[in-house]
């Protein structure tokens, strides 16, 4: 991984909703006056939301115009932090866990179809427009590795089997259901197996 | 005091320090890269790791607070086992690029990769390879060899006070940059070169022209604006190759501005190295002898009151001395220094110098600017206001409105009847005034250029007396003035003393049949009929109009005395020779009397430089403050004209005639302007 790319073509001008405006105000109440360069990730948060998942360089200066803040200050964090995207990412975006528990377990699999369904590189969207796929660290699922995360929605319990079904669905616009793919209630045991406890899968 | 034992030797240390600072005194030197005595701590280098008894694991001694009765030990295998695992780190991504990079022989990394480099790499992985950097037309940029120290970063935040380099990205990937690629906006900036501990800020102007080893070094002052830094001239033989900071508490600590360090270039350009003579509207080359007839004869011819005579802002003292004692000999009345018409009180020399002391600024509690902008005008002076503005946010109050200053002020108002209202005590600042201990009025040359200058200076000072801020442990009362000859000048009464701008007026007038001006090229004057006999070391505004040009060197080609905005006294010395058939001033003032058949005053510099001091007010010593003169202050009253206070424009990159002649000065007045109009969208 190297430091995000900042996408070419920018547009010009960036602004918060009126409803988002509020937001950044309930955000800023949140902190001391003299200490509100603090709102500064959860109103980049709210840029990306607004903005299709990514932030533009205007919205950068905004939140530091916004926060009384120097524009460097802003784009430290939203280069630090790799949940902000500074280039478009596709409608549905995967982040794929390749961290040791995933890979153990056939992350590179999940990246392989990755490669062959949405795009060659990372960070690219794919030629329909509807998926751009990356590499993370670690999501905190190791339990039910290999797994990645696709917009706000967990896919767990991946294999080679049934990954590019999954890809195919985000390609045509229809999202399969999030969760365990191995019919896991969240990351509890398989097939009624006791756990530790003694407890029947609960 | 504490004691803390550092390689079984204890020591008493101040509250306060870091194990670093303790072992520093105690003798045993701490290899680092990331810590920076003027900076904020960052640990994050490890280059200075020490043993700590009941500590398992090394410490970082630049972050750990010293305590009583800790016992450090610097030297032993287990630290040199992990400061050479650090530096095998560091240099695991550091290209082995020595042999080409600018810092060579002067690198910190070098250096002590001497003392604990591997000898061979065992990294066998590829080396990160970063893209460089824009940082403006004095920062050269090769990031690849970053060590990601963020001394620049800590510099541009906490002393240029811009907030415009950072540290984007993270872990390996971490890249330091200016958001976008701007140039830094700072008169400071490229104080960061001097900073990188690595050669990846590098100076773009210097780039490959010399290696450390092959200059001679010369310490000498700073004539650029009447601060006086200290600053080290490098040559490599005729050529000034680069000029450096030189550490001074009193007054740049260890920094300079951009002016300073890279006007230099201009000392290559645009020189007079022969005297010319203009024949038929072309300046035509000519002999000593062939311009020294034509000066004698003219100064002969001309009625004396029809003469004047104008010194320069980087003269030095002896040459002003010498140009008095000259225009004395030939009985000429008109001389000045003063570039603008602006209020000067001689009688005491408080009146005229900056009597709270650059250092001073440090313990104050309120500063109060009347018509100045010390960003512009005194750079570095300005950077003390903002280290006292950093460590005690003190409030700072102008009058008049001076722009971006880099650290919050509030405007009290852009009239002379707001300066009146703080002496009546009506207003909110003199009320911040009166509860502070240790306040500063600094009174700058746009106030002084106003109707009500005299009201001002004086009602100041008498408004500061009354209320005891002029005491034997404090004087509060300020004059900025922006030359380096300015202080030095007035000592020696180079000057109208009535305030009645004769000189000015008979200028503007085109009163004067021969005007003689020694390296003066701010003035603002329109030729008509004046015969123009110009001095000086460089072909700017004052040669193209002149009809007789006598060469002489610039300030770091002959030895001078200068007096600061404090009147501090330095010696500036002779760090190369002047091109050509140049002639020390006073020996040209010499000729032009030996010409006209009269007695030369001095015979040698020596004799020179000892009746100059001589007329030094108040003189102490070299590198000394003057003595305090407040027992027999003295008030005179002014009338006050309701008037807006304007702040003079200045061209801080073209400002005099080096840096006119600088080519970094114009690249750097470009990239300014070019961002000033991308701001203001013209």
């Amino acid at each position: 991984m190297s430091v995000k790319k900042v996408y070419d073509k920018q547009p010009d001008t960036f602004e918060f909703t009126k409803e988002n405006l509020v937001l950044a105000e309930n955000i800023l109440n949140k902190y001391p006056k003299e200490r509100k360069k603090s709102a500064v990730m959860p109103l980049l948060y709210l840029a990306q939301n607004q903005n299709d998942n990514w932030i533009p360089l205007a919205a950068l200066k905004y939140i530091g115009k916004f926060l009384s803040m120097p524009y460097i200050n802003v784009y430290e964090i939203a280069t630090f932090y790799s949940m902000y995207n500074l280039s478009p990412v596709g409608k549905y975006f995967v982040q794929v866990c390749t961290t040791t528990p995933c890979l153990l377990r056939g992350a590179n699999e999940i990246v392989k179809a990755c490669q062959k369904k949405i795009s060659k590189n990372e960070n690219t969207i794919s030629e329909n427009g509807m998926c751009s796929w990356t590499e993370v660290e670690c999501l905190g699922a190791c339990v039910n590795a290999p797994m990645m995360q696709v917009n706000r929605d967990y896919y767990e319990d991946l294999s080679k089997n049934n990954i590019e079904k999954i890809l195919d669905s985000f390609m045509q616009d229809d999202p399969i259901k999030p969760g365990s793919f191995r019919n896991r209630k969240s990351s509890a045991p398989e097939n009624n197996k006791i756990n530790g406890n003694g407890i029947n899968n609960a | 005091m504490p004691k803390i034992t550092v390689n079984n030797k204890e020591i008493e240390f101040e509250n306060g320090m870091t194990v670093l600072q303790a072992c520093e005194l105690a003798g045993a030197e701490i290899p680092r890269f990331c810590y920076h005595e003027r900076l904020s701590i960052a640990g994050n280098c490890r280059m200075c790791l020490v043993e700590m008894e009941k500590s398992s694991k090394p410490i970082a001694s630049c972050a750990m607070p010293a305590t009583e009765g800790m016992k450090i030990k610097t030297n032993t295998e287990k630290v040199e086992k992990a400061r050479k695992g650090v530096m095998e780190f560091l240099l695991a991504n550091h290209p082995l690029d020595c042999p080409v990079c600018d810092q060579g022989g002067e690198c910190d990394l070098q250096d002590q990769s001497l003392y604990y480099g591997f000898d061979k790499s065992r990294f066998k992985e590829n080396k990160r390879k970063v893209k460089d950097k824009y940082m403006g037309p004095l920062i050269k940029t090769i990031m690849t060899r970053c060590i990601h120290c963020t001394r620049c970063v800590r510099f541009a935040t906490e002393v240029a006070g811009v907030t415009e380099i950072g540290a984007i990205g993270r872990g390996e990937n971490m890249e330091i940059t200016t958001f976008l690629e701007k140039s830094m906006e700072s008169e400071l900036s490229a104080n960061v070169i001097d900073l990188c501990p690595v050669g990846a800020l590098t100076s773009k102007p210097y780039a490959f022209e010399a290696r450390p080893w092959e200059l001679k070094k010369t310490e000498t002052i700073d004539v650029m604006d009447a601060v006086g830094s200290n600053i080290r001239v490098d040559t490599y033989g005729w050529e000034v190759k680069r000029v450096l900071p030189r550490l001074n508490e009193e007054i740049n600590e260890e920094w300079i501005s951009d002016k300073t360090r890279y006007a230099c270039d201009g000392l290559l350009k645009q020189r007079i190295d022969k005297p010319f003579k203009r024949e038929n509207g072309k300046l035509i080359e000519c002999s000593w002898d062939e311009a020294l007839n034509i000066v004698g004869s003219k100064i002969k011819e001309t009625d004396k009151n029809q003469i004047g005579f104008h010194a320069g802002d980087m003269l030095s003292m002896e040459t002003i001395n010498s140009l008095k004692e000259f225009a004395k000999k030939l009985s000429i009345p008109n001389y000045e220094f003063r570039e603008k018409p602006f209020y000067l009180n001689s009688d005491n020399k408080m009146n005229y110098i900056f009597n709270s002391s650059i250092k001073g600024i440090e313990e104050s509690d309120c500063i109060v600017l009347i018509g100045t902008n010390p960003r512009h005008e005194a750079t570095m002076l300005n950077a003390r206001i903002r280290k006292a503005f950093v460590a005690k946010k003190i409030p700072i109050i102008s009058f008049g409105d001076p722009g971006d200053l880099t650290y919050d002020y509030t405007n009290a108002g852009n009239s002379t009847e707001d300066i009146k209202k703080l002496l009546n005590k009506e207003n909110e600042t003199s009320k911040i005034l009166l509860n502070s201990k240790k306040p500063i009025i600094i009174i700058g040359e746009s106030a002084l250029e106003l109707k009500s200058a005299k009201f001002i200076l004086q009602g100041i000072k008498k408004f500061l007396k009354e209320n005891n801020f002029i005491n034997e442990n404090w004087n509060a009362f300020n004059v900025l003035l922006q030359n380096a000859s300015s202080v030095g000048a007035i000592d020696l009464g180079f000057f109208e003393k009535d305030n009645s701008f004769n000189f000015f007026n008979k200028l503007k007038n085109n009163e004067f049949k021969l005007l003689y001006f020694i390296g003066s090229d701010n003035l603002d004057f329109i030729k008509s009929n004046e015969f123009i006999i110009y001095q000086g070391s460089h072909g700017d505004r004052m040669a193209q109009i002149a009809d007789v040009i006598l060469p002489s060197p610039a300030y770091t080609e002959q030895n001078g005395l200068f007096i600061n905005l404090e009147g501090r006294l330095q010696k500036s010395n002779k760090s190369t020779y002047p091109p050509g058939s140049s002639k020390e001033d006073w020996k040209i003032f010499n000729l032009i009397l030996n010409n006209l058949e009269e007695d030369e005053k001095f015979k040698n510099f020596v004799e020179l430089r000892t009746d100059t001091i001589s007329k030094i007010k108040n003189h102490t010593d070299f590198d000394l403050l003057p003595k305090k003169t407040i027992q027999d202050l003295k008030f005179e009253s002014g009338s006050l004209i309701n008037e807006p206070i304007y702040m003079n424009e200045i061209d801080y990159y073209f400002s005099n005639s080096i840096a006119r002649s600088s080519k970094t000065m114009s690249d750097c007045r470009a990239a300014r302007s070019k961002k000033l109009n991308k701001i203001t969208g013209s």
